[in-house]
């Protein structure tokens, strides 16, 4: 079905996991909003690391720290052009988007909001980008309103623009729901709360992934992300923030690295970005990090997203053929990244999930750490089949004969 | 495929799937309830509440509402069977056993019947939470006065 923009089967081959069988059957991972797999060349790039070039960074003169250094240096750099930031020195390494959105209730939350003080997050948040403003609410009093989620899984933008008002000091939404896959329209909501004097941090766990994003042309102020969801290792991720916006924070977290001097009495901060990474960072993931940022710069994100937006039309069309089955969600392919979450009558998730596992299919069942979105649909679960760029129709067809397979397997039971 | 996986069929047995169809003791009692209890695994979404009437030490009356998967309601539905005209101790046994079933395949003495079809449901870890729900919210109703709480969820 879908026009080619990359040779598929060619990237299918880079990643050797999806060549194995799980219970007996060909793996078909449709739990890419969760963690996507890594090529080979992630794996060759952290062995290579360790194998070569391992030392810490920033201390030593000895040649393999500065290579180290160096190896570490250039994927800030990396990093920085593939989001379009204005300089490598606004990249903070952290250890996923969680920390980054804590990063910022703790280094800038705690030193500028004041009781009274509002932030405004939306209803279709991940749990990580409501409960540090919950902690934030109750240690410092101040008041968080949610963007309200229409039928559709689309913000209600008319809700937005009453909301965000001069109380507002932070506008802090997704750009994509990992339980939906609704886009944000961040651009606008962005120039919204810039009009009213607030800053926008945005949750790109689910976005940067999947496509371009360039943080001046969204007129943002921070953005976080992880890189185990865009085929990197697990426990790197980032935060970046508008120089002025990094400055006027205190640090995270205390210790090494993050120091200029330090006496028994009082210490000086070293300068951005390095008074933000205290301690050892995790070298090898942010240098394996670097290759999965090649492997996406090479295919081009515009390519990822089109490929995506084939995938999960197709998949639209073919899962809302299904009698029983519920599409969640915008109904326009390119209204949403590659997520699709339904329900299917009288199949709990949880069972769905697992008959699906016996054929060899991935997919998540549960509340996807999206709990109010799930409130807001009446439901307590959904059914989430996420996808990515090696992910191919024939998988969807997969899907799609597993789902009417538990149709059957639970239907029996009833006759 | 034409017929479910083996591995399928062990899981969701026949008795099993007919419970979660047609819940026996589903609904509430209506004022009637001396012990009521509420039991959730918010992470895959289960939910139950679990109503008790005990008279002299003995249940009188059972009756569940909920929604979830199709282990943790027909677990719950099989489970108020077994309930009615038991000592409240010898319901806890029964929670006791349940538990051993889960955590170590240890067979159930006969008078569980039917209950016995969740065995299969031991071998898949991550379901054993699902299967114990209705269990650990029977135990916390009976352990406790009034309405009680439980989560089998680890994390989360």
């Amino acid at each position: 079905m879908a026009r080619r923009t990359y040779d598929i089967e060619a990237i299918r081959r880079d990643f050797p996991i999806l060549a194995r069988e799980v219970n007996g059957h060909p793996l078909v991972y449709l739990d890419n909003a969760a963690t996507s797999q890594r090529p080979v060349q992630v794996m060759a790039q952290i062995t290579r690391f360790y194998r070569d070039s391992n030392a810490n960074i920033h201390r030593g003169v000895h040649t393999l720290s500065q290579e180290a250094t160096e190896l570490y240096e250039g994927v800030r750099e990396q990093v920085r052009a593939f989001i379009n930031a204005p300089s490598a020195r606004e990249v903070i390494f952290t250890r996923n988007t969680t920390e980054s959105i804590n990063f910022v209730a703790h280094a800038w939350g705690r030193k500028h909001l004041r009781a009274g003080d509002e932030v405004v997050l939306s209803e279709i948040e991940h749990h990580s980008n409501i409960v540090p403003w919950q902690l934030l609410r109750d240690e410092r009093g101040i008041v968080l309103r949610f963007i309200p989620m229409l039928d559709d899984g689309t913000l209600d933008l008319v809700a937005a623009r009453v909301l965000i008002t001069e109380r507002t000091r932070l506008l802090s939404v997704t750009q994509m729901s990992n339980a939906l896959g609704t886009i944000v329209p961040v651009k606008e909501l962005a120039a919204l709360a810039h009009a009213r004097g607030a800053l926008v941090l945005v949750d790109g766990a689910q976005s940067v992934p999947h496509l371009p994003v360039d943080v001046q042309d969204l007129g943002i102020d921070l953005l976080a992300f992880s890189a185990h969801k865009m085929l990197g290792p697990t426990g790197v991720g980032v935060l970046w923030g508008r120089m002025a916006v990094l400055e006027s924070m205190q640090p995270f977290l205390g210790g090494g690295d993050m120091i200029l001097t330090v006496s028994l009495e009082r210490s000086t901060w070293n300068d951005i970005p390095h008074r933000f990474e205290a301690g050892t960072p995790n070298i090898g993931g942010v240098v394996g990090f670097g290759a999965a940022l090649n492997y996406l710069s090479r295919l081009g994100m515009a390519a990822v997203r089109e490929h995506e937006i084939e995938l999960v039309d197709y998949a639209l069309r073919r899962l809302g053929d299904i009698p029983g089955v519920t599409l969640f969600g915008p109904p326009d392919a390119r209204q949403r990244g590659g997520v699709v979450s339904f329900d299917l009558q009288d199949v709990h998730p949880h069972d769905l999930g697992q008959v699906l596992d016996g054929e060899g299919i991935a997919i998540r069942a549960g509340h996807h750490c999206a709990q109010p979105v799930m409130q807001r649909l009446g439901l307590t679960a959904t059914a989430r089949a996420s996808f990515y760029l090696y992910n191919r129709a024939s998988e969807v067809d997969a899907l799609v004969r597993g789902v009417e397979s538990a149709t059957r397997f639970f239907e029996h039971a009833r006759g | 495929m034409a017929s479910p996986e083996p591995v399928l069929a062990e899981l969701y047995r026949e008795i099993l799937l007919d419970h979660y169809r047609s819940p026996r003791n589903r609904g509430t009692l209506d004022g009637r309830a001396t012990h009521r209890s509420e039991g959730a695994n918010p992470l895959c979404g289960d939910e139950l509440v679990l109503e008790l009437a005990v008279e002299t030490g003995r249940v009188t009356e059972v009756a569940f509402l909920g929604r979830g998967c199709a282990i943790s309601q027909a677990s719950a539905s099989m489970m108020t069977i077994y309930l009615r005209d038991r000592t409240a101790a010898e319901a806890l046994e029964a929670v006791w056993c349940f538990q051993q079933l889960m955590l170590s395949g240890t067979a159930l003495p006969e008078e569980f019947g039917d209950i016995e079809a969740l065995a299969g449901v031991a071998k898949f870890p991550v379901r054993v939470k699902c299967a114990s729900l209705a269990w650990k919210t029977l135990e916390q109703a009976l352990s406790s006065d009034g309405v009680a709480t439980v989560s089998t969820d680890e994390g989360s």
